[in-house]
């Protein structure tokens, strides 16, 4: 049976677990009749003509894990921040990990979707929230269609979290193939502020699916950090999409640190309701052999005065390939808005490849939008220099690489993240050198 | 020290080095004059192990050591050390990093564990008082955007930091004022010893009033044609190229 097929047959069982008489439901057997005329998305989507998920979708993805699996915390420790206190939830195979999660209800609710939709005392922010700024493509409404679990973290009014909350989902591999769909919702009220690192991970190179559909709402004056770290093993394979709904005065940051996985593609969208909002999207991409990393970035400037900045590297060796796609729209009533664009790409091989895309929309006559993209190799007359120094080619490599990628990297505001950052490019780029530059 | 018998070079098929012959001693200065286009940042580059060039027959040989199979960080290590006549700018490396780093490997290609932070910093504070450096200027990205006196003066602190026991100085007088000249060639006197040598590629005798050298050669079409003290660059200061041309003919 094809997967769509199999995921359409599926729902009543999926309804089984589920109430099927609350509001949310209705929201949910919409969005399956949406997913069942859209299907996966294919090559002939322009969105979609660098990335396609057919190999993928071969996998014979087993849709509903009933079995409970565990995993003990000493063999996922290093993914992980572990060296700083956080929030943590944690999910396996999709289910809530009560055991390795430390959630609370304390001035703020940091738990879970499931709960937070099940009890009366929720309806109000999810009536409010839910699905509001998530877009009803071919992926988001397949994710719509079986939302259920994920993160729900809600921040009341001037409430600054004290520490950063983690969100890692672990797959098992007890199945030859497992698909996922988490679904977190984000809730950050007037002058709060919260930090959130993200996390797929998959244990084995058993075949994973995940679509993931994040909506986060920042309200006025409201400050985000969101990190999202992607370094899964081969076969894993990821669809994030995320929805980011901004009020006057609030920041929203998301970086993403894309470092391997099969296929990972990134859907980012940030929508500007209000003045004097800042968006920060940065992200680094270095990846090899024949992975492949697609970014497809959204701001939407609808209210004047704010700005966005855009800040990726990608640095891709082997046969690996690249996406970005940058998309920039300026309502005519975005007056004074300032958006600035900038996506560098090193090619490590002659194999690997990069499509380039900045996209601007721009309706409004009193703006500043900029965009930059370069594609280049590595400076020879560089490496000779660092070399003449006493530092080896792949040292010396190593070093002009990160000191590339790191303008995305001064402006993490967790230490403990960039540290591990930092690790893992080193760990990826096999060279053991401190890079604090 | 350094020993060269004999060297052919080329790039890209065009004969740039025709047979030369150097020969360079602990504790001696030599400087090597020449008409433009003559080979002298060829010398110092196939020198240094920049394989854009075909060595085509040749001996290069440093302490007794054939030195033309190694790779350029391996000549390094083995104590050569080039002030480029134009260092490359390396955007997001500060200065500190990159010294630190290049120490570092060097330390560990001989086996030795890194410097400890203490001693690195000790001696970062000390060379870039020698080299007249403000301390803010170590922690910029390295030779961005920074005036062609404040490269030059960067590469002598690099020798500095490093100690090599054989240093090529290309050019490193060109896009000098007097005052950075004399700090440069005051910083590479300081460094001079009876254990280390210097070469000291240039144009014009005004930096070996500075730096005052043992011996004097002239290069011209790839070989070394002719060899003198001191006072030779003067001679060339005075006449010019020309008369040596004439004097092969």
């Amino acid at each position: 049976m094809e997967l769509k097929e199999k995921i359409l047959s599926s729902y009543v069982a999926f309804e089984n677990g589920i109430d099927i008489n609350s509001d949310i439901h209705e929201i949910r057997t919409e969005a399956l009749e949406n997913f069942e005329k859209l299907g996966f998305p294919t090559k002939k989507l322009e969105e979609w003509k660098y990335t396609s998920l057919n190999a993928v979708l071969k996998n014979d993805f087993s849709i509903f894990l009933n079995k409970e699996n565990s995993v003990q915390f000493a063999d996922v420790k290093e993914y992980f921040i572990h060296d700083i206190d956080t929030y943590k939830i944690v999910f396996i195979d999709g289910k809530y990990s009560s055991f390795l999660s430390d959630v609370t209800h304390d001035g703020k609710d940091i738990c879970l979707l499931s709960s937070a939709l099940s009890k009366s005392k929720y309806s109000s922010v999810i009536e409010n929230y839910f699905n509001k700024v998530a877009k009803q493509d071919n992926l988001t409404a397949l994710n719509t269609a079986f939302a259920n679990e994920g993160a729900y973290i809600y921040i009341p009014k001037s409430v600054e979290v004290e520490k950063p909350i983690q969100i890692i989902n672990f797959t098992t591999g007890s199945e030859a193939a497992t698909m996922v769909q988490p679904r977190n919702l984000i809730v950050v009220e007037e002058n709060a502020h919260v930090q959130i690192i993200e996390r797929h991970q998959s244990l084995t190179s058993n075949a994973v699916l995940s679509n993931v559909v994040t909506e986060i709402f920042a309200g006025r004056n409201a400050t985000v950090d969101y990190y999202k770290i992607q370094n899964d093993e081969e076969n894993a394979s990821l669809v994030d999409n995320t929805f980011v709904d901004q009020k006057s005065n609030s920041v929203v940051s998301v970086h993403t640190f894309s470092f391997g996985g099969n296929i990972t593609r990134n859907n980012l969208n940030f929508y500007q309701n209000g003045e004097h909002i800042d968006s920060i999207l940065k992200g680094i991409t270095i990846i090899e052999g024949k992975q492949h990393v697609d970014h497809h970035t959204l701001v939407h400037h609808i209210e004047p005065n704010c700005e966005s900045h855009q800040d990726y590297k990608g640095i891709f060796n082997d046969r690996s390939t690249g996406v970005f796609n940058g998309k920039v729209i300026v309502n005519k009533e975005a007056q004074k808005t300032n958006a600035y664009q900038q996506n560098n790409n090193v090619l490590i091989s002659d194999k690997a490849t990069i499509n380039a895309k900045p996209q601007l929309e721009i309706f409004a006559d009193d703006v500043k939008c900029s965009h930059g993209c370069t594609i280049g190799q590595l400076d020879n007359d560089a490496l000779f220099y660092m070399q003449q120094r006493g530092i080896p080619v792949k040292e010396g490599k190593a070093l002009l690489m990160y000191a590339f990628a790191n303008t995305v990297l001064e402006s993490v505001k967790i230490p403990e993240v960039k540290s591990r950052i930092t690790k893992l490019i080193a760990t990826k780029l096999g060279v053991n050198i401190g890079f604090d530059l | 020290m350094l020993k060269i018998n004999n060297l052919h070079a080329k790039i890209e098929g065009k004969s740039i080095l025709k047979g030369l012959n150097l020969e360079v001693n602990a504790g001696e200065v030599h400087a090597i004059m020449g008409p433009n286009g003559a080979g002298k940042s060829t010398l110092a580059n196939i020198i240094a192990g920049k394989d854009d060039y075909d060595v085509t027959d040749g001996i290069i040989e440093l302490n007794g050591e054939d030195i033309s199979e190694l790779a350029p960080e391996e000549r390094a290590h083995n104590g050569v050390f080039l002030s480029f006549q134009y260092p490359v700018e390396i955007p997001g490396v500060s200065v500190t990093n990159f010294i630190k780093t290049a120490i570092n490997q060097t330390r560990k290609a001989k086996g030795l564990e890194d410097m400890p932070a203490k001693d690195m910093l000790k001696m970062i504070r000390e060379k870039s008082e020698l080299l007249e450096i403000d301390r803010k200027f170590l922690s910029r990205s390295l030779n961005e955007g920074f005036s062609g006196g404040e490269k030059k003066r960067n590469e002598i602190f690099q020798m500095a930091m490093l100690e090599p026991k054989l240093s090529i100085l290309d050019e490193t007088d060109s896009g000098l004022d007097i005052d950075a000249l004399r700090i440069v060639a005051n910083g590479v006197n300081k460094l001079k010893s009876k254990d280390n040598a210097v070469i000291v590629i240039t144009h014009y005798q005004r930096l070996l009033e500075y730096i005052v050298p043992d011996f004097v050669h002239v290069l011209y079409d790839g070989k070394i044609v002719k060899t003198g003290d001191a006072s030779l660059a003067l001679e060339l200061e005075a006449k010019g190229y020309d008369w040596i041309k004439q004097e092969l003919v």
